[in-house]
């Protein structure tokens, strides 16, 4: 029980750690929709008898480098960019896998990992956190004002380039457990709550992760009470957390206060 | 006294518009460069070209060692952004590995109490604000000060204090400034020269000579007056 719920943890701890820039950021909608990008590429792994997440991470990362193009080498919009071209790799993805392994690409799927996978997984979830908690100041400045950034000699590209990629191998590490469309809500709901109830970037780091252990670790506990996938449940609990926020924000600002 | 800056047939285009043509000024060391014109004008794409942030033609030389200080106009920070004042300057500490003192020195020359710093940004009242951004860009230890209208959205007593804070501080700090303003009165009390922009004509000179009703009927398409403010000078 212990070793089987080691990984989904460190995804949860990733999870909430990435997911406060992307909610700090504005980007919840286009993470949402990179996510989904997974889909084809676990296709393609499927019927080539390869790792399906291994699939996933390819897609994810070709996503994020789309991404990213548009963003900086064009001028293009890219809301309306990422909205086509993610909901076309739904599409084409859910053309390419079908039945019962649909399903669980789309949702995930609690079953017992080879020791490579978990090992290669907890090692993916520690270089996610590192690189988060590490460049945490530059991630803020850049947030803040992408100008100002530059004047301190950060290269914004650059990172934001790193932050998307972070962005990707958190989302791969929970093809399995969450699937293409749960996963990117365990990297907002987390974040979007511990952002209702912070005041300071320490109290939303933190309370953005224990949001998301907590609901991984009773998602998993309810999952085996009920016989029901642990995935779905967590995300349910999580939104739970995110209702009380939103509750008790107005109850501190009043309900006039945004 | 030599030239902090140097600039020779400086143009910006963005997309197909072209915004600034065959620019040509300099900054001397120490002094106060208020740069001035209508909105659209392209003041503030002239300080994103000087430091870098936008491609641009033609020459920017900035002096050996030069330091460069932005405090960039009041920026959108979300409501309940939970990033405190202390949050953003901390980062910048760290980011140039400055002593934690940093903050605290900075604080105390843009006189900004460390209860207000503490504050998330997006809850800082205008005139704080701004402070906050002046804090963040001398933490550098700058030479060259670039400020982009300092005073927006800061009501009208809080302006004149800021503004005689920075001219205390340009002295304090040996600090070069530039500065883009629509307070004429003020620009006239504290520029050593104006740069004026607009889409008819470039001018560029001393205040007495830049700051006249034609000039300014030139630059701005109408009459254009300033009273200048009562009371002592600083």
């Amino acid at each position: 029980m212990i070793s089987d719920l080691l990984l989904p943890l460190a995804m949860a701890v990733a999870a909430g750690l990435v997911g406060c820039f992307a909610v700090m950021r504005r980007m919840t909608l286009a993470s949402d929709a990179l996510s989904h990008v997974a889909l084809p590429g676990i296709g393609v792994a499927l019927a080539l008898h390869l790792n399906p997440v291994l699939g996933g991470l390819g897609a994810l990362l070709l996503g994020t480098l789309l991404i990213w193009a548009l963003e900086h080498k064009t001028g293009v919009p890219t809301e309306a960019v990422i909205g086509v071209v993610f909901s076309v790799a739904l599409a084409v993805g859910s053309m390419l896998t079908s039945g019962e392994q649909l399903i669980e690409a789309l949702f995930g799927a609690q079953r017992s990992l080879s020791r490579v996978e978990t090992l290669l997984g907890l090692a993916a979830a520690v270089v996610v956190a590192v690189f988060v908690l590490r460049a945490r100041n530059r991630l803020v400045i850049a947030l803040v004002s992408p100008d100002l950034a530059r004047t301190v000699g950060i290269d914004v590209p650059r990172l934001n380039l790193l932050y998307l990629l972070a962005f990707a191998l958190t989302v791969a590490l929970g093809l399995r457990y969450l699937g293409v469309l749960l996963m990117g809500s365990l990297v907002i709901i987390p974040a979007a709550t511990a952002k209702y109830l912070a005041r300071n970037l320490s109290a939303m780091l933190t309370i953005s992760v224990a949001v998301a252990v907590l609901a991984t670790v009773l998602g998993s506990v309810a999952g085996q009470l009920l016989h029901r996938e642990a995935g779905p449940l967590s995300i349910t609990i999580a939104g739970g957390f995110f209702l009380l926020s939103v509750v008790r924000r107005h109850a501190r600002w009043g309900t006039g206060a945004a | 006294m030599p030239n902090a800056l140097e600039v020779e047939h400086l143009s910006v285009s963005i997309g197909r518009s072209s915004i600034l043509r065959d620019l040509t000024f300099s900054v001397r060391e120490g002094s106060s460069l208020a740069i001035i014109g209508p909105n659209g004008a392209g003041k503030t794409i002239l300080f994103k070209a000087l430091i870098g942030a936008i491609p641009c033609e033609g020459t920017v030389r900035w002096s050996a060692g030069t330091r460069i200080g932005y405090v960039p106009q009041k920026l959108d920070v979300e409501r309940d952004l939970p990033i405190t004042g202390l949050d953003f300057l901390g980062a910048r500490a760290k980011v140039s590995h400055a002593p934690t003192e940093e903050t605290r020195r900075v604080l105390a020359l843009v006189e900004l109490p460390m209860s207000a710093a503490a504050e998330p940004l997006g809850a800082l009242a205008g005139g704080h604000f701004q402070r906050l951004l002046l804090a963040f860009a001398l933490m550098g230890r700058p030479t060259v000060l670039l400020m982009d209208e300092p005073t927006a959205g800061v009501d009208e007593p809080g302006e004149a204090g800021l503004y005689a804070m920075i001219h205390r501080l340009q002295e304090e700090e040996r600090l070069t400034l530039m500065l883009i303003s629509h307070e004429l009165s003020l620009v006239y009390r504290y520029a050593t020269e104006v740069l004026c922009l607009s889409r008819w004509r470039t001018c560029f000179g001393p205040p007495i000579e830049i700051l006249t009703p034609e000039r300014l009927q030139e630059v701005y398409g109408s009459a254009t007056r300033f009273h200048l403010h009562d009371g002592p000078g600083d």
